[in-house]
């Protein structure tokens, strides 16, 4: 789960992390009562949205005066803005974020990861601040520096000290950098985090670091022990389908294909799509029902992937463990009889009480096309959608 | 032979009266793995499904023999559960659960340093050696016994592998699904290692996914140590980057990430990789000619 970037620089405050002085606008005439609140004789006016590639997409900009502050705050919001990382449509934007200016000396790069390797909380560090950390370290690997984490004891001083070191500071720099490197790391511990970077961390022309702009991911599945991030989650920076498929116990992702995929498990679901696309289609979404699913959860699924307008046909991909293929059937069986449904389906059942679940669909007298195999079916799929013979 | 778990293996399940563990415990009971017992806190001294239930694993330990645990136990407690099972000596710890946060994972992981045991899961479908012990929720009548090994992060991938396998007359020596989550009991490279000295398997098929590098680690040792083919496939190609497909692993945080740059890379260090998920059986066989 992602929260603003806003929410964030509350977050790390609250850990004695330096960040700007700044606050959250709804509109452009709160975004001015906020600059003037903060004072000092130019702001910077940035959009609040889960997506980077702000700066360079003209969602992050600078006011020398407080007309200034409301015209831009004025531009972005209720307006939709498109980042590299947004797609095409953009993401709408709701807020700003109205920070102080500050005169910037340098600029440094600072995050927390769950590091995959070595299977531990990892710090980050580097003095190329403020480009891309991926790139960076693709690049010039020398310039980044990690430090992992012994869960046992936590991050320790000196690790910290010896990073501020790596990454070119000196004297009482180094102190200041280790506290808020320790900082960071508590904050991360506490709220069970999976990523944490801040970029740039900058030194000011009087010496202070600031976390100048900061993003924070947290572990979904911690968030039952997390109720203050779970209350910071902003519903409209997510899809409204994915939303309701999760109320529903369904993991969906929208794609922008035409096949419809409905599947059980996450790893059959992904070779599924993958089989589509090596016969020539694309497919339109994720979807995994999971493990024991009713005959309402396979109706909801339905519903959700015909939701999509781009839905040319529906492949229907199970194999049965936990599951039971009668069940999926009466699933399917339901889910037809409650919508009008204008795609051809594909049904690929296999596993547990399969002949009773093929019994059910062919008593049903309803129209299917039948697979034998993963390959069948993403065949026929694709064919279907071309309007070819099947 | 087999790796992990045979037919001497004594089992207990964690979270054992639970409604999921009831039924997962009977299904291996009936495939004629020996169930000995489980662990309930507050329930100890009961009987549940014939088998005694203790209140802590120590006791089960004491009491029964048991070396191998199914952890059924809810995501706030998982990690209690398995540092207990640790604690108590169970050599194989199959964490069936689903959503274990990560943090506690890494803490585990951790504390699991200096002890023989390993973990299997979290988010798994288990592990089975077929017609000897299932520890695990997948369906054991799918898997003939064999001599193909398999490691797989899926649990119906692992099915869908399995029934090509059969169809072509392979069955499997030992399935181990490792799980979805980023932070996982156990890596492909552990069990590359166990199946490398498996007398019993002659060929070994990895089914990879998106996100990490453990694939191509496994697959690293495997060019220099593994003595017996190695078949592999990563599903994801058509994953969207930054996405988190379904298993809390399964994301592109990179261009290391993806499928295609995973199956090149295996492909460079010899491993006969997979395209497409319905050739898996073919090239398995093919493998081994």
């Amino acid at each position: 789960m992602n929260i603003h970037e806003y929410q964030t620089k509350e977050l790390l405050r609250s850990y004695k992390i330096p960040v700007p002085d700044g606050r959250m606008a709804h509109s452009a005439n709160q975004a001015l009562v906020v600059a003037e609140q903060l004072g000092g004789d130019g702001w910077v006016v940035k959009a609040q949205i889960h997506a980077g590639g702000r700066g360079k997409a003209g969602g992050v900009q600078l006011a020398n005066s407080l007309d200034e502050v409301q015209q831009y705050a004025e531009n972005l919001i209720g307006t939709r803005l498109v980042t590299k990382q947004t797609g095409e449509a953009g993401r709408m934007v709701n807020r700003v974020l109205v920070e102080q200016i500050h005169q910037i000396e340098t600029e440094y790069y600072l995050g927390l990861v769950i590091d995959r390797a070595s299977q531990r909380i990892t710090l980050i560090a580097s003095a190329a601040g403020g480009m891309e950390i991926e790139e960076v370290a693709a690049a010039t690997p020398e310039k980044v520096i990690n430090e992992v984490v012994d869960p046992a004891v936590g991050l320790q001083d000196f690790q910290c000290r010896k990073v501020a070191a790596g990454i070119g500071l000196s004297g009482k720099q180094i102190v200041k950098a280790a506290r808020i490197m320790k900082s960071l790391y508590r904050c991360f511990r506490d709220k069970d985090a999976l990523m944490v970077e801040i970029n740039p961390l900058v030194t000011t022309k009087d010496g202070q670091f600031l976390a100048l702009d900061a993003k924070m991911s947290f572990d979904g599945n911690a968030l039952f022990r997390q109720p203050e991030i779970t209350d910071q989650r902003d519903f409209d920076e997510e899809d409204p389908k994915e939303i309701e498929a999760s109320g529903h116990d369904l993991n969906y992702i929208a794609l922008d294909g035409s096949v419809g995929c409905i599947v059980n498990g996450a790893g059959l679901a992904m070779a599924t799509m993958d089989a589509i696309s090596l016969y020539g289609g694309r497919p339109a979404n994720f979807l995994d029902v999971g493990g024991g699913a009713s005959p309402e959860k396979i109706a909801n699924a339905f519903r959700i992937v015909l939701e999509d307008p781009n839905v040319k046909v529906l492949l229907l991909n199970i194999y049965a463990g936990i599951n039971r293929c009668d069940w999926i059937a009466e699933g399917i069986v339901k889910a037809m009889a409650d919508q009008v449904i204008d795609v051809p389906i594909v049904v690929r059942l296999a596993g547990t009480n399969l002949e009773a679940g093929r019994a059910i669909l062919a008593d049903s007298g309803l129209d299917f096309i039948h697979a034998d195999r993963l390959s069948d079916a993403a065949e026929k799929s694709v064919k279907a959608v071309n309007g070819g013979a099947v | 032979m087999s790796i992990l778990v045979n037919k001497d293996s004594r089992v207990i399940f964690q979270g054992f009266t639970g409604q999921h563990a009831t039924f997962h415990a009977q299904e291996a009971i009936r495939m004629g793995t020996q169930v000995v017992g489980g662990v309930t806190p507050g329930k100890g001294g009961q009987t549940h499904i014939d088998r005694p239930v203790f209140d802590t694993v120590k006791e089960a330990v004491v009491a029964t023999g048991a070396d191998v645990s199914v952890v059924f136990v809810p995501p706030p407690f998982s990690a209690d559960a398995i540092m207990e099972a640790i604690e108590a000596g169970i050599k194989v710890i199959v964490v069936i659960t689903d959503g274990v946060p990560v943090q506690d994972m890494v803490r585990v992981k951790r504390y699991l340093i200096g002890h023989d045991a390993i973990i299997i899961g979290p988010n798994t479908a288990g592990v089975i050696t077929p017609e000897e012990c299932k520890v695990g929720i997948m369906p054991a009548h799918i898997y003939p016994k064999g001599r193909i090994g398999v490691v797989s992060r899926s649990g119906t991938l692992n099915y869908e592998a399995v029934e090509q396998m059969s169809e072509l007359g392979l069955g499997i020596s030992t399935s181990i699904s490792i799980g979805g989550d980023p932070v996982n009991g156990c890596d492909f490279l552990t069990l590359l290692k166990q199946f490398s000295e498996d007398s019993d398997t002659d060929a070994v098929l990895m089914i990879g996914e998106i996100g990490g590098s453990q694939e191509v680690e496994a697959a690293t040792w495997a060019r220099a140590h593994l003595n017996k083919p190695l078949v592999g496939f990563i599903a994801g190609a058509t994953a969207p980057p930054g996405r988190t497909m379904g298993h809390a692993g399964a994301i592109i945080s990179g261009e290391a990430d993806t499928a295609q740059a995973k199956m090149q890379r295996l492909a460079e260090l010899g491993v006969s990789v997979v395209q497409n998920a319905a050739e898996i059986g073919q090239t398995v066989r093919n493998s081994l000619s």
